[in-house]
């Protein structure tokens, strides 16, 4: 089902790594964001909404890390995060062993060429004004390309993403379809020659034929280019379809983190059990008529004490509410390690079915 | 389908590649304008109103200013007064050809200023957000406080009349409105992922505002600015008519509309007539910017 990680000896030859290929891409330490909430007559801070609350994970090269969760989860105020499209409460980036600068400057331009994406809502991400052709040689040109060569750049991308450049080039956004919308994003994504492509949501919106053509499109260009993909996405199916590994979030925190096959088949968090309880099945007889997870997710602004999941939970115990369960060191950098925020696969935690599970860890 | 028709249709000599044509923004919205017939007669209107004040000394039959007591206030038609004579004997034909110079610079110019300067503050607002928004946009506010006409009168009685002077004041009066319509379009441009996707290449603010921003803020500013080209001629008459604009003898429309005012019981057709000279400019000014706002609607 996965793609296939890129071989080590593909990535060993990119020019363009610095760390060796046991380096992962990319690091993300403790990456936090909360949003003020202000009100009132002076414009005081009455809250803040914890949306990306002490992320930590890694990226290793040529894989697909596939990040799943509700709406509202933070999915995608963690993408932002990672792109300096918003600016960090807390946390740390390393990308391919060198710490990404704080302010402007050289390594955050590095980062920009190194990191792009895609965004979720295609006619709103292309510029309504602009040809497709000069939206996707935007980049190159800012980054100091010439106009001619920007130019050929951009036509050459267009081929790569199957679409014409005769016929495409010169057209509006307002007269492509949703998936060549999607298709002219990805290019420009690809225009900078990133190595580590951020999918929000890039298929979502599409129709499930073309979803499928752009996936296809996205499996090839990874094998082509030697990509490194964050597929973000509420839809498990895909997820399992294009992901090596898979990370679970839920009210801004990391729940579970593993290798796709461990958590599909394994899931050790009572919320990605819920979660995959949630599919669709092919099979009408087997197709679930009760909600596994009943309600919206609690408020991040006022997140449940001890373990967030704990109000929605059905083996929710006293320790549950009490300590928040922690996930285990996720950056140990071993790509196969499976781990949960739950009390019940931590031994002696206190919680009745920690025992039992003790085995599993 | 049969393996015959595959096999016919495999041996059809592959078609050239079908050029499309190359239809820039402003060939999209010509090509809409094309047919929209009232769109278009009020623009040749408007060409052909701004031809005659540019080439008035060579197209007016007399001179707009030499009097003649013999031929006060004569109606339309008299002798060679096509349009009659105004309350000193002057033709009015001439005079109407004169005023529209005056009256014409005092619509388009501010307005050409306003859209600059307005929409300049108005992106800057919109773009940034925050401090930088609520310095322009309250000092703009205090502006709205007053009526617009209100505040011509004030700014003009404290400058002084005079030509350059009723130009700064009509600058000033509509720079508010325009930097509110570039600030609102901004602001909501400034939201779309495509200016996130720009500042993540690592592009420059400058680079963004010019290339994404103002682009997609044009339009409605424009059209906007069209609408007050009238709002600004109709100003500009009410200054004059109130002495605070140009000074006689010199023609202009709200001038000669103030002058004939008192013989409008002795010959009320010939005072109405630059009443209609600003009537049927500003009618098709306000005509043609709404066919550009259809015609510069990319989804239409």
């Amino acid at each position: 089902m996965a793609l296939p990680v890129s071989s080590p000896q593909a990535t060993a030859s990119d020019p363009r790594d610095r760390g060796g290929p046991a380096q992962p891409l990319l690091i993300v330490e403790a990456m936090r964001k909360y949003f003020p909430i202000r009100a009132g007559l002076l414009n005081r801070q009455v809250a803040e909404v914890k949306a990306v609350d002490d992320v930590s994970f890694f990226v290793i090269k040529g894989e697909t890390l596939g990040i799943v969760g509700e709406s509202g989860c933070g999915k995608s105020t963690l993408a932002r995060l990672l792109m300096h499209l918003i600016p960090k409460d807390q946390g740390q980036l390393v990308l391919d062993g060198d710490l990404v600068g704080e302010a402007r400057g050289v390594l955050l331009n590095d980062l920009r060429r190194s990191l792009q994406m895609v965004f979720q809502d295609s006619s709103s991400s292309l510029n309504p004004r602009l040809p497709i052709e000069q939206s996707i040689a935007y980049g190159p040109k800012v980054q100091g390309a010439s106009g001619k060569s920007a130019k050929a750049q951009a036509r050459a991308l267009m081929e790569k993403v199957g679409l014409n450049p005769n016929l495409f080039g010169q057209r509006y956004p307002h007269e492509l379809s949703g998936g060549q919308k999607q298709r002219v994003n990805i290019a420009r994504a690809l225009a900078l020659d990133p190595r580590l492509l951020i999918l929000d949501e890039a298929v979502s919106a599409l129709d499930k034929s073309v979803e499928a053509q752009v996936l296809n499109l996205l499996a090839d260009l990874k094998r082509q280019l030697n990509l490194t993909y964050i597929f973000i996405s509420h839809d498990l199916h895909v997820v399992r379809y294009i992901s090596d590994r898979v990370l679970v979030m839920y009210l801004g925190q990391v729940v579970e983190i593993g290798p796709v096959e461990a958590i599909y088949d394994d899931p050790k968090h009572p919320y990605t059990q819920a979660l995959l309880a949630c599919r669709l099945s092919m099979d009408p007889e087997a197709r679930v008529d009760a909600a596994p997870l009943a309600g919206d997710p609690p408020s991040p602004v006022s997140p449940p004490s001890g373990c967030r999941f704990h109000t929605r939970c059905p083996f929710v115990e006293e320790v549950c509410k009490a300590k928040a369960p922690a996930l285990g060191d996720v950056l140990k950098l071993d790509p196969g390690q499976h781990l949960a925020a739950c009390h019940m696969v931590h031994p002696g935690s206190g919680h009745s079915r920690a025992a039992a599970s003790a085995a599993l860890h | 389908m049969t393996d015959a028709t595959a096999d016919a249709l495999r041996d059809l000599p592959a078609r050239p590649a079908p050029t499309v044509r190359v239809r820039g923004y402003w060939g999209s919205v010509w090509n809409r304008l094309r047919y929209d017939y009232v769109t278009l007669f009020c623009l040749a209107l408007i060409l052909v109103i701004i031809g005659l004040a540019i080439f008035a000394p060579w197209v007016a039959p007399m001179d707009p200013y030499k009097s003649s007591m013999a031929h006060r206030l004569k109606p339309i038609g008299y002798r060679n007064y096509l349009l009659g004579t105004d309350e000193q004997g002057r033709d009015m034909l001439s005079r109407l050809l004169y005023g529209g110079r005056v009256s014409l610079t005092m619509g388009i110019l501010p307005v050409g200023l306003a859209t600059i300067i307005g929409g300049l503050f108005g992106v800057v607002a919109g773009y940034f957000g925050g401090a930088v928004n609520m310095v322009i946009m309250r000092t703009m506010d205090i502006f709205f406080a007053f009526p617009s006409v209100l505040l011509a009168v004030a700014i003009s009685g404290s400058l002084g009349g005079g030509i350059t002077n009723q130009l700064l004041t009509l600058t000033v009066v509509l720079i508010p409105p325009l930097c509110r319509v570039a600030e609102t379009a901004t602001s909501q441009v400034r939201n779309m992922d495509f200016v996130d996707a720009a500042r993540s290449t690592g592009a420059s603010t400058a680079s963004i505002l010019f290339t994404h921003v103002l682009i997609n803020v044009m339009s409605p500013v424009l059209v906007y600015a069209s609408t007050l080209v009238s709002v600004s001629i109709i100003l500009a008459s009410g200054l004059s008519f109130l002495g605070l604009g140009v000074s006689p003898p010199t023609a202009d429309w709200g001038l000669m509309l103030s002058t004939l005012r008192q013989s409008i019981y002795v010959q009320p057709l010939v005072s109405a007539i630059p009443g209609i000279a600003i009537l049927i400019t500003s009618i098709a000014f306000n005509l043609v910017s709404d066919g550009l706002r259809q015609a510069m609607d990319v989804r239409a």
